[in-house]
C-alpha cells in the first residue's frame, strides 16, 4: 500500500499509483480518503529508526491506517528518525500540536528476523503509555505494524483496532473470470483463495477467520460452499434441488442459515455447519433470504418481500416471532447488525438511490452513511466504528467504506475489475 | 447451250429429291406387294414409340415439416420477458409470447425447456438471485396453465450475475430484467 500521510498526495500519488501497479502483480487495492471527521486526534508518528534493510516501512503502515480510521489527524514529524530509545521531548511536540507521539525502531537482529520496537506518548499527560516489542519474520513485519496501530488506536480512543484483521471479497476480471480474493484491512497483501470461470457471492467469514462460506455457481446453479482458507479444501455444504445462497454464520460458528429454493419459493433454512440437520426457518410463501444472526446469537434477521416490497424482518432462531424492522420506504436490503446490537444498517432504496443506512433500534432513528448511489453489501468491522460495502463509481466496481457516525468515508479501488462483495473478517487472537 | 444446262439442272435435282427421298423412306418388302387399299378399311396400327431417352422430367421436393421453433418469424423465435424494477408479473405485452411456448410445449411434450430468470445491478445480489428465481417461476406457472408439464420446465436464477447489457442506465436495466425461455 502506498502512504496516505498528506505531504504524498498531489503530484506523488499518482507516481506511486504507477509504481505500485507496474511492481505489483497481484491486484492491490488502493486507499483514498474521501471525507474526514471532524474531532480527530492530532498524532505525531515519527519516522522509525531502521537499522538493516527492512522489507516494510513499518511507520508508514501505521501511519496509513491510523489516518483510515478517521479518528486521527497526524502531525508532521519530519524526515528524521526517532528511535524507540530516544529521550522524547514531550513538550516540543505539544508545542507543535500533537496530542500523542509515537518513536519506534526497527533492527534486524543476526537470525534475519526483525525487532520491532514502539512506545506511545500522551504529550499532554507527559507520560508513556504504551510500548512493546516485537520479534518478527520478513513474513509478520506488516502483520506486526498493523498490531501496533492496534494498540495505539485503543490505548487513545478505548476501542479495540481492526487493523490486523482481514477482508475478503470478489472480482471480477473478465466476462467468465472471477476471483475470491483475501487482503489486509487496508486492501494490501491481497491472494486469490479461488479463482472461476463462474460467478461468486455472498462470501461470509466463519467467526475462526479461517473458513469462508460463499456462493459459486461454478456448476452453473448456485451452490453455497464452505472453504478452508489454509489449506484450499471445499465442501458443497448445501447442493439441493434449485437455488442455495446466502449463507450466514452463528456467532459460535456451529450453525449455517442459508436461503434454499428445494421446497418452493426462496426460504431460510439453517443447518449444522458439517451440513446435517437441515430446519426450515420461514414458510411465508413469498422470497425470505439474507438471513444474518444478532451477536448473540438467538435472532435472525432477515429479508422478505412478504409485505409487497423486501423489507427487513427478525425472528427467533426457531423461526417464530417474526417482526417487521423497517418502515421506510418501499425497498429495505441486506440487514447487517453491529456487533454491540445497537445497530442496523442495510441497503435502501430512497429517490432511485440505493444507499447504505443505518437504523438505531433503540430510537428508531435512520441515517444514511454513504454518498453514492449504487450500494451493496454492508459488513461491519469488528469493532462495529466502520462499515465495509460495494459501490459503483465511473461504472466500475469499487469497496468503500464509512464509519458509523457517517463522517470518515474512504474508497477502496483495484487496478482492474469490478470488486464487490466485501465482508469484514473477525478479530483474530 | 442455255437449254442443255436447264436440262442438266433438272436432272441434278431430280437426283437430289430422289436421293433425299430414299433417305428418309423405310424400304419395302418387296415380295408383298401391298394390298390395294380398300380406303374405308381401318390402317394397320403403328408400332409403340420408342422410349424418349432424353426426356427431363422437372421434380420438386416436397416442402419438409419446419419445427415452428426454428422459425424466425414464428412468436416462439422470441424467448424473452422483460419485467419492471422488483416486479415478477408476466406484462400482457408478453402474453402472446407465453401463450406461444405454452401451446407449442403442450404440444410437444418432448421438448424441455430451462426458464432463466435475472435482475438488473440494483439492490441486494440475494435479493435479486430471489426476485430472478420468481420471475422464472411466473413465467413457468403461465406455460403450465397452457398446458405445458412440470417436468418439461426447470427454473433457475443468474440474479444479477449475467448482465446481457452492461451499461449503467435504464435502458440497460430493462434489457436485464428478463426471464430467457432456453429450449434444451
Amino acid at each position: 500500500m502506498f502512504r496516505t500521510d498528506s505531504r504524498w498526495w498531489g503530484s506523488c500519488a499518482l507516481a506511486l499509483c504507477l509504481i505500485v501497479a507496474s511492481t505489483q502483480a497481484q491486484a492491490q487495492l488502493r486507499v483514498e480518503v474521501t471525507g474526514v471527521g471532524s474531532n480527530q486526534l492530532p498524532i505525531a508518528v515519527a519516522r522509525f529508526q531502521v537499522e538493516g534493510q527492512a522489507p516494510q516501512e513499518v511507520d508508514e503502515i501505521i501511519r496509513a491506517d491510523l489516518v483510515r480510521s478517521g479518528v486521527f489527524r497526524l502531525v508532521d514529524t519530519g524526515n528524521t528518525p526517532v528511535a524507540e530509545s530516544a529521550r522524547v521531548d514531550l513538550n516540543d511536540w505539544k508545542t507543535k500540536g500533537a496530542d500523542a507521539v509515537v518513536v519506534g525502531s526497527v533492527s534486524r537482529l543476526a537470525d534475519g528476523r526483525f525487532d520491532v520496537r514502539f512506545r506511545l506518548y500522551d504529550a499532554v499527560k507527559q507520560q508513556q503509555i504504551d510500548g512493546l516489542s516485537y520479534v518478527s519474520s520478513v513474513a509478520e513485519l506488516r502483520l506486526n505494524s498493523h498490531r501496533i496501530a492496534d494498540r495505539i488506536y485503543e490505548k487513545l480512543t478505548g476501542v479495540r483496532g481492526v487493523f490486523a484483521t482481514r477482508i475478503a471479497y470478489v472480482v471480477q476480471l473478465g466476462k467468465t473470470s472471477f476471483e475470491l480474493q483475501i487482503a489486509d484491512a487496508d486492501g494490501a497483501n491481497a491472494q486469490t483463495a479461488l479463482r472461476s470461470r463462474e460467478p461468486i457471492m455472498s462470501p461470509s467469514w466463519a467467526p475462526d477467520g479461517v473458513r469462508l462460506a460463499y456462493v459459486s455457481f461454478e456448476t452453473a446453479k448456485p451452490v453455497v460452499y464452505i472453504h478452508t482458507l489454509t489449506t484450499g479444501e471445499r465442501k458443497a455444504i448445501a447442493n439441493f434441488r434449485g437455488s442455495n445462497s446466502a449463507p450466514a454464520w452463528s456467532p459460535d460458528g456451529k450453525v449455517l442459515a442459508v436461503a434454499l429454493t428445494r421446497d418452493g419459493p426462496t426460504s431460510i433454512y439453517t443447518m449444522n455447519a458439517d451440513g446435517s440437520g437441515l430446519k426450515r426457518l420461514t414458510n411465508s410463501g413469498a422470497i425470505d433470504t439474507e438471513p444474518h444472526f444478532a451477536a448473540d446469537g438467538k435472532a435472525i434477521y432477515f429479508t422478505s418481500d412478504r409485505g409487497g416490497g423486501p423489507q427487513i424482518y427478525r425472528m427467533d432462531l426457531g423461526g417464530g416471532n417474526v417482526q417487521r424492522v423497517t418502515f421506510n420506504g418501499d425497498y429495505n436490503v441486506t440487514p447487517r447488525l453491529s456487533p454491540d446490537g445497537r445497530t442496523l444498517v442495510y441497503v435502501a432504496r430512497r429517490s432511485g438511490k440505493f444507499q447504505v443506512q443505518a437504523l438505531d433500534l433503540g430510537s428508531g432513528q435512520e441515517v444514511a452513511l454513504t454518498d453514492t448511489v449504487l450500494d451493496e453489501s454492508p459488513s461491519f468491522a469488528p469493532n462495529g466504528r466502520l462499515l465495509l460495502y460495494a459501490t459503483e463509481v465511473n461504472g466500475r466496481g469499487v469497496l468503500a467504506s464509512a464509519s458509523t457516525d457517517a463522517r470518515v468515508r474512504t474508497r477502496l479501488t483495484g487496478p482492474n475489475g469490478d470488486v464487490r462483495e466485501p465482508t469484514w473478517g473477525p478479530f483474530i487472537k | 447451250m442455255n437449254h442443255r444446262t436447264k436440262m442438266q439442272h433438272l436432272f441434278i435435282a431430280t437426283a437430289a429429291i430422289a436421293l433425299l427421298a430414299g433417305c428418309a423412306s423405310t424400304p419395302l418388302d418387296e415380295s408383298k406387294t401391298a394390298p390395294v387399299a380398300d380406303k374405308s378399311a381401318p390402317a394397320a396400327p403403328m408400332p409403340p414409340p420408342a422410349p424418349d431417352t432424353r426426356a427431363v422430367q422437372r421434380v420438386e421436393t416436397a416442402p419438409q415439416p419446419v419445427d415452428p421453433l426454428s422459425d424466425p418469424n414464428s412468436t416462439l423465435a422470441k424467448r424473452s420477458v422483460f419485467f419492471e424494477f422488483d416486479r415478477f408479473d408476466v406484462r400482457s405485452e408478453f402474453q402472446p409470447l407465453v401463450e406461444a411456448h405454452g401451446r407449442y410445449l403442450a404440444s410437444a411434450k418432448q421438448r424441455h425447456i430451462v426458464i432463466e430468470g435475472n435482475a438488473d445491478e440494483r439492490g441486494s445480489r440475494e435479493y435479486n438471485l430471489a426476485l430472478g428465481q420468481k420471475r422464472a417461476d411466473a413465467v413457468k406457472s403461465r406455460l403450465t396453465l397452457l398446458g405445458a408439464t412440470d417436468g418439461q420446465i426447470e427454473t433457475i436464477s443468474y440474479g444479477e450475475e449475467r448482465p446481457r447489457a452492461n451499461g449503467h442506465d435504464e435502458a440497460s436495466w430493462a434489457q436485464n430484467r428478463r426471464a430467457d425461455i432456453v429450449y434444451k
